[in-house]
């Protein structure tokens, strides 16, 4: 029953001077997600508001899954649109519209009336009380509530009217694009991808990387990662993955480094390398899955060394978050099935049996000292030999 | 150079079987169970398949049912002949070294209330004809034994199993998974007393989604697949044609070069496992050259773990498995492994090697090569 949706949006509505530009970039991401959906959707701005329009046959539910992973988005309304064909032939459609859309469960509701178009003959209040009537005479499970109803039911009377009562929740958040980008280190596992999801949805584009260790990780391994970021790729649209081949670097490390140290050491040339990236593609920051205490390399000591390793900014929207709570976005999100395959990443193989929990960055850094005569040599060779796959959700 | 050495998870199809596919699919595409004419082309090549996969083993066409695949060939003949048969007992028996297709299914029917006993194996994964024999009792309706295991190649007695099984209860039903046997050992299941018989098409270089349950006459089992009554009303569903037809030319060439290809395999695993002898730390699970599977060896190459070594090998093009194919999606150690006793470092370092008929020396000896090369550079990064 319904051909068009309103968009509503939270944060855009206070941008000021430059609300025009989030607008457009929501527009844009709007446009870019449907093509994805059966159907021939058209998205218009106007009056201040974005509304989705379709012809024909098209798919209703993959385009409401569609729109919930526009960053922006903070509802989307199913809105039914009718020809302006006098109050009979409306009052009708309202009666039509509560039936089928709420035909037993009780609940509250309230008419809430706009009239845009002053010439209609009815002024607000007047169609507020006269198809409030209508809706209690044709539905006797739904009585009033003009505080706190269940069903606010909108009818905008414009050159068209229309009409919407449901508002599905969208991922809120503001249009990709509008925030600047970020570099996101991902792995294989649960946290990484949502972080890049949490910086996303703020405006954030995203490009990422991903250490690659063969023979030590798979091929499989690998396609785990880009099928990952083409998961989250779906929410913040097409990330360049960074395919690092790390195998060198970490056996140098394996070799010449106290083994308690591998993963920090490991870690603090992944934020190296990652650092190099973003500068090359203009990012203005790091993102990290990281959360205090999940793991050695990320107690508080070792998230003070690791953070040095590099200069510029290092997001880590996890850091305060348990577990389960992570796993529940990676959920919502789709992540987590693809996340929790059985295979090993690089930072699983080499793991020392008790590796430090409080590093201290001086004896990192003098333990790095024995790499000195390899390791420009190894860092150049990574960087030159890393494959770019562009990947699109 | 390329080395495929994992034909015990798949095979290369023969290019005779290739064109018989395509034919089926795009000339004689009919459906055996239409009237006219074009159904009538299209039943004769079941019909061939049938007779031809018949002969192979000396049996009946009419006994020979397809299937889409080992697993779907296994499922049936235990879910199937348990339904029929419990009336006469509730009792199973098995080895703990069977395919996941055939163990799933069992433990399946342990929750409907059948008791299933597993028989230990030795350690060259061999089972104990004296403790089979314990096992068998009145109440048992089922002997379920793989013919060649296919994660270490060993090789059961089933003609001394199908004997034994008979002299100790004639009801009894004795089911061979022999999806790593068929096509590549003389396999007569009336003379070795066999009642139920899984085979696969992709083994042998036939197409991958068919396969073969053979049911001998007078067994009683239940269709578990009900519909359109095809197959005699045994395995409904539109006949898989193709499936059939290139199933059955596939059996047809393997059996006709069958002591050749033996040959051929024995030759290549005397030539791996003497080259392997000449690496430290190497251990080739299984049973003894003159008695295993020919075309299987699988050896750990301790302080390496196995998924290391296969990506070594394969980025030098040489492709083998870990384990069992089928089951490197789960981190469990194999089933196999363990049942035969190995430990926790032998199963993480094994690694299986098979071959096929277009398995040449060269491939083996560069096998060999390489092994030899990247073995010193994996042990010097070992867990520690």
């Amino acid at each position: 029953m319904f051909q068009s949706f309103l968009i509503k949006y939270a944060e855009i509505g206070i941008k000021g001077k430059n609300r025009f530009l989030f607008e457009d970039a929501l527009v844009r991401h709007i446009v870019r997600t449907l093509k994805k959906v059966d159907g021939t959707f058209r998205v218009t701005k106007e009056m201040g508001r974005i509304f989705v329009f379709t012809e024909g046959d098209f798919d209703y539910d993959g385009t409401i899954d569609a729109l919930k992973t526009v960053f922006g988005i903070a509802g989307i309304c199913p809105v039914m649109i009718l020809e302006d064909q006098g109050y009979d032939a409306l009052a009708a459609a309202v009666e039509n519209y509560m039936k089928t859309m709420y035909p037993e469960e009780k609940k509250t509701f309230k008419v809430a009336a706009r009239r845009a178009n002053k010439k209609y003959p009815l002024d607000s209040m007047e169609l507020n009380m006269e198809l409030g009537g209508v809706i209690l005479d044709a539905c006797p499970n739904l009585t009033v509530d003009v505080h706190n109803p269940d069903i606010y039911l909108t009818v905008e009377v414009r050159d068209k009217i229309y009409l919407y009562s449901e508002i599905i929740p969208g991922p809120g958040g503001m249009p990709v694009g509008t925030n600047g980008s970020a570099m996101l280190l991902l792995s294989g596992g649960i946290d990484s991808p949502v972080a890049g999801y949490m910086i996303s949805k703020r405006g954030v584009s995203i490009d990422a990387v991903y250490f690659h260790a063969p023979p030590y990780t798979s091929e499989r391994a690998k396609q785990k990662v880009v099928d990952l970021a083409k998961e989250i790729a779906v929410y913040t649209g097409p990330i360049r993955l960074h395919v690092v081949n790390f195998t060198d670097i970490q056996l140098a490390i394996y070799e010449k480094c106290p083994h308690e140290e591998l993963t920090i050491i490991m870690r603090r040339y992944m934020m190296k390398i990652a650092q190099y990236f973003a500068e090359k593609t203009g990012a203005l920051g790091l993102i990290t899955g990281e959360s205090i205490g999940q793991v050695a390399s990320q107690t508080m000591h070792s998230l003070y060394c690791t953070d040095a390793a590099c200069t510029i900014p290092v997001f880590r929207p996890l850091i305060g978050m348990d577990k389960q709570e992570i796993v529940d976005i990676s959920e919502k999100i789709g992540t987590y099935e693809t996340s929790i395959l059985p295979f090993e990443d690089c930072c699983t193989i080499f793991v020392a049996k008790h590796p430090v929990t409080k590093p201290v960055l001086k004896t990192i850094e003098r333990s790095e000292r024995k790499l000195d005569d390899v390791i420009d040599e190894l860092m150049k060779t990574a960087l030159e030999t890393t494959e770019v796959i562009r990947v699109e959700g | 150079m390329e080395a495929y050495l994992d034909n015990s998870a798949t095979t290369c199809c023969y290019p005779e079987v290739r064109d018989i596919v395509i034919k089926t699919m795009m000339e004689d595409y009919g459906n055996p169970s239409s009237m006219h004419l074009k159904g009538v082309e299209a039943e004769r090549y079941l019909k061939q398949s049938a007779a031809a996969i018949a002969r192979t083993m000396r049996v009946q066409e009419k006994d020979i049912y397809f299937t889409s695949g080992g697993t779907e060939s296994n499922n049936w003949a235990l879910m199937g002949t348990a339904l029929a048969n419990r009336r006469s007992g509730r009792h199973i028996v098995t080895s703990s070294i069977e395919h996941p297709a055939v163990s799933a299914p069992l433990e399946a029917l342990e929750e409907q209330g059948f008791t299933v006993t597993r028989l230990g194996v030795q350690r060259d994964g061999s089972i104990s004809l004296a403790e089979l024999e314990a096992a068998i009792t009145e109440e048992t309706i089922l002997v379920s034994i793989m013919y060649v295991n296919n994660e270490i190649g060993t090789v059961q007695p089933i003609s001394e199993i199908g004997q034994l099984i008979k002299k100790k209860n004639p009801r009894t039903l004795f089911h061979v998974d022999a999806i790593q046997a068929y096509g590549k050992y003389r396999i007569y299941p009336k003379s070795m007393k066999i009642d139920l018989l899984s085979a696969s098409g992709h083994k042998i270089h036939g197409p991958k989604g068919v396969g073969f349950l053979y049911i001998g006459e007078k067994v009683k089992i239940h269709p578990m697949i009900l519909g359109g009554g095809q197959q005699k009303g045994m395995r409904s569903g539109t006949d898989n044609v193709p499936g059939a037809a290139g199933l059955g030319l596939a059996a047809e060439l393997m059996y006709k070069n069958l002591d050749a290809y033996i040959e051929h395999m024995k030759a290549l695993r005397h030539q791996l496992s003497a080259g392997l002898s000449g690496i430290e730390n190497v251990i080739i699970h299984g049973q003894d050259e003159e008695e295993s599977a020919p075309y299987i060896l699988n050896a750990s190459f301790m302080g390496i773990r196995s998924e290391v070594l296969l990506h070594t090998l394969e980025d030098r093009g040489i492709y083998v498995s870990a384990g069992s194919a089928c089951s490197s999606h789960k981190r469990a150690g194999s089933p196999t492994l363990t049942a035969i006793g190995c430990s926790k470092a032998e199963m993480e370092s094994a690694v299986r090697f098979s071959f096929s008929e277009s398995t040449t020396e060269e491939e083996i000896e560069y096998t060999l090569q390489v092994l030899k090369e990247v073995i010193p550079a994996l042990r010097k990064y070992t867990r520690r």
